[in-house]
């Protein structure tokens, strides 16, 4: 299922739930989270976007309450997120990186488990899990062990558990990682139906068509900073040229290509379109950031460079992401 | 305030306090109950397997060293047992060291396994349940299974004919010490590994030794007199003596006192221990 991007706009409020100030994250030496801040309201779905090791998980756990901060404040839905974590983690639902599920109990049981950690009586908890489980359609491997499910089935287990107390906030942590492409539109399809349910979603991900795909709001964190905030569309508008011209050169061009191409901005700022934004030479294309692509790309024809394929294509949160750290997002 | 107004307000404030403090522990330990339960669901799978091996252990152990090897013993007169049969000198000897057995088995893999292998714990933490309730909980689930096996072994002890005073009935409470004993610092250690190796050397180099040498199978007065004072400081043999003790029906007070004395301190100072090495660990 597509997201219908007009939808993103109408549920969040202004209520701020999570609020971070200066917080930051060190192990030993190393600093993981550095001194970021942000808001996140409720009813809307909020994300962090930045490569591996950017300190997303580091942020995540804390705002889950199972990391205490190095410094900064973090309050969580009114409350502080060190002396009150017992009670912020009552009412959050936690996705996490890495499957937790128990593989040798079965699909219920997991749920059970899980209810009565939050001591749910179990009625409510029985009520509940089938209820869920028909939400994330695995009603039908209730009875069965965790352990032969596919990864899909897995994530959408733990989606369903980390819901079994009705969560006001869900964090996700990477959700689709390690998905296949139709198990990761399935999960996109429940964490969408969710947000229309009122649930807040805070997600982490390095994948810029899922951040396009459920985030209202979401910032770009590299090194442990946040290096930009805003709506997909925002971001784009203010980091990146409405479209992209993508060259490939035979590889034994590509370098000559690409200087020529460099040089040619230089001294004439391929002046039948105007300027090029700017150039962006990677590893096996090179990308120009350019108003308008057709005629930029007869601009590059008619200066006697010819790329072996060419595309034109609008601007994404990957060319955002690039813009603002010089690499991109799943190198 | 004046005097009479104390007077009558006295019984209110302890009662207060009474009061908060009965809630204050339920509340700590209801959370610890939540996590007991999931282990009893999770044994709910391996139950009978893990009985049969209750049975057949003490089984074999006392066929063959009580009453096989306890042949030859007897034969050479018992005055160095305190004048009882092999068998009887041995059997509540194996019940401590079978308290013993079962907690380390519960506190090293099944602790490693909920924190490294299969996560469990990061779970159970991103809910209301603290590490320290984990802890608590798990040793709640092993109290449970000491209570199983120390009972178990009392049957077969007594199918054997190795029971001599209804006074071995008092050995349940002191086998549920002498197992939380081991069991609590053990898991403030297991907590800590990334790695199942160390467990294989506390086996090696504790488990077994203390199993030879703590007074199951021979009085630690048998031991060059340089070594005794090191047997007399493992908890095993605290457990032993008074397993036999009581086993015998000749209980001493004042040596009891100095046993469940050292144990229980052992067992709170792992819980101690344990709670912060749980928080360092699942607090990252």
């Amino acid at each position: 299922m597509q997201a219908d991007p007009g939808y993103c706009l109408l549920v969040p409020t202004t209520e701020v739930l999570i609020r971070a100030r200066n917080l930051t994250k060190r192990f030993g030496e190393f600093t993981a989270v550095d001194g970021i801040g942000f808001e996140l309201h409720r009813g809307e779905a909020f994300g962090f976007l930045g490569p591996n090791g950017a300190g997303k998980s580091s942020t995540m756990r804390m705002i889950g309450c199972v990391s205490p901060p190095t410094s900064g404040e973090l309050s969580i839905l009114g409350m502080d997120s060190v002396a009150q974590g017992q009670a912020i983690r009552a009412r959050l639902g936690v996705v996490p990186q890495e499957d937790t599920l128990d593989v040798e109990l079965t699909v219920r049981e997991n749920l059970l488990i899980y209810g009565r950690y939050f001591g749910l009586p179990r009625d409510l908890i029985a009520e509940r899990t089938a209820r869920l489980l028909d939400f994330v359609q695995l009603a039908d491997r209730a009875g069965d062990q965790v352990e032969p499910l596919s990864g899909g089935m897995k994530r959408r287990l733990t989606i369903a558990r980390s819901l079994i107390n009705e969560p006001e906030v869900l964090l996700l942590d990477e959700p689709t990682t390690g998905l296949d492409p139709q198990a990761r539109h399935v999960v996109w399809d429940r964490l969408f139906r969710l947000k229309q349910q009122g649930v807040t979603l805070v997600l982490t991900t390095h994948y810029m068509d899922e951040a396009e795909q459920l985030c209202d709001r979401l910032v770009v964190m590299d090194a442990g900073k946040i290096a930009a905030a805003g709506s997909p569309r925002e971001l784009i508008e203010r980091y990146s040229t409405p479209e992209v011209l993508e060259l490939r050169f035979h590889p034994a061009d590509h370098d000559q290509a690409a200087e020529k191409l460099t040089s040619m901005l230089a001294t004439t700022g391929l002046t039948t379109t105007g300027p090029a934004d700017r150039t962006e030479i990677l590893a096996d294309r090179v990308l120009l950031y350019v108003p308008d692509g057709d005629a930029a790309l007869a601009a590059v024809r008619a200066c006697g460079v010819d790329p072996l394929t060419s595309l034109v294509r609008r601007s994404s949160l990957e060319d955002v992401f690039l813009r603002l750290t010089g690499r991109r997002l799943e190198d | 305030m004046g005097p009479p107004a104390e007077s009558s307000a006295a019984p209110g404030p302890r009662f207060l306090t009474q009061w908060f403090l009965t809630q204050w522990f339920l509340t700590q330990w209801s959370l610890a109950v939540r996590a007991f339960r999931f282990w009893l669901t999770n044994y709910g799978r391996t139950w009978r397997g893990s009985i049969y091996s209750s049975v057949a252990s003490p089984v074999l152990y006392l066929g063959a060293m009580g009453l096989g090897l306890g042949t030859l013993v007897d034969q050479h007169g018992t005055a160095r047992l305190g004048g009882v049969s092999y068998l009887a000198f041995l059997a509540p000897g194996l019940l401590a060291a079978t308290a013993m057995q079962t907690a380390m088995g519960e506190a090293t893999y099944p602790v490693l396994a909920s924190v490294k292998w299969l996560k469990t714990y990061q779970a159970a933490v991103a809910t209301p349940l603290r590490p320290a309730d984990l802890l608590r909980g798990h040793l709640l689930f092993t109290a449970m299974r000491l209570l199983m096996n120390c009972a178990i072994f009392l049957v077969v002890m007594t199918a054997f004919g190795a029971a001599r005073s209804l006074w071995l009935l008092a050995t349940i409470p002191v086998c549920l010490l002498t197992g939380l004993a081991f069991a609590a610092p053990i898991e403030a250690f297991a907590i800590t590994r990334q790695k199942d190796s160390s467990f294989a050397m506390l086996y090696r180099f504790f488990l077994i030794p203390l199993f030879l040498f703590s007074g199951t199978f021979f009085p630690v007065s048998q031991l060059p007199g340089w070594i005794r004072p090191a047997a007399y400081a493992t908890p095993l043999w605290h457990g032993v003596e008074l397993c036999r003790s009581l086993s015998l029906g000749t209980p001493d007070p004042g040596g009891a006192l100095v046993h469940v004395t050292y144990l229980a301190a052992l067992a709170l100072a792992g819980l101690l221990i344990g709670q912060r090495s749980y928080r360092r660990r699942l607090y990252v």
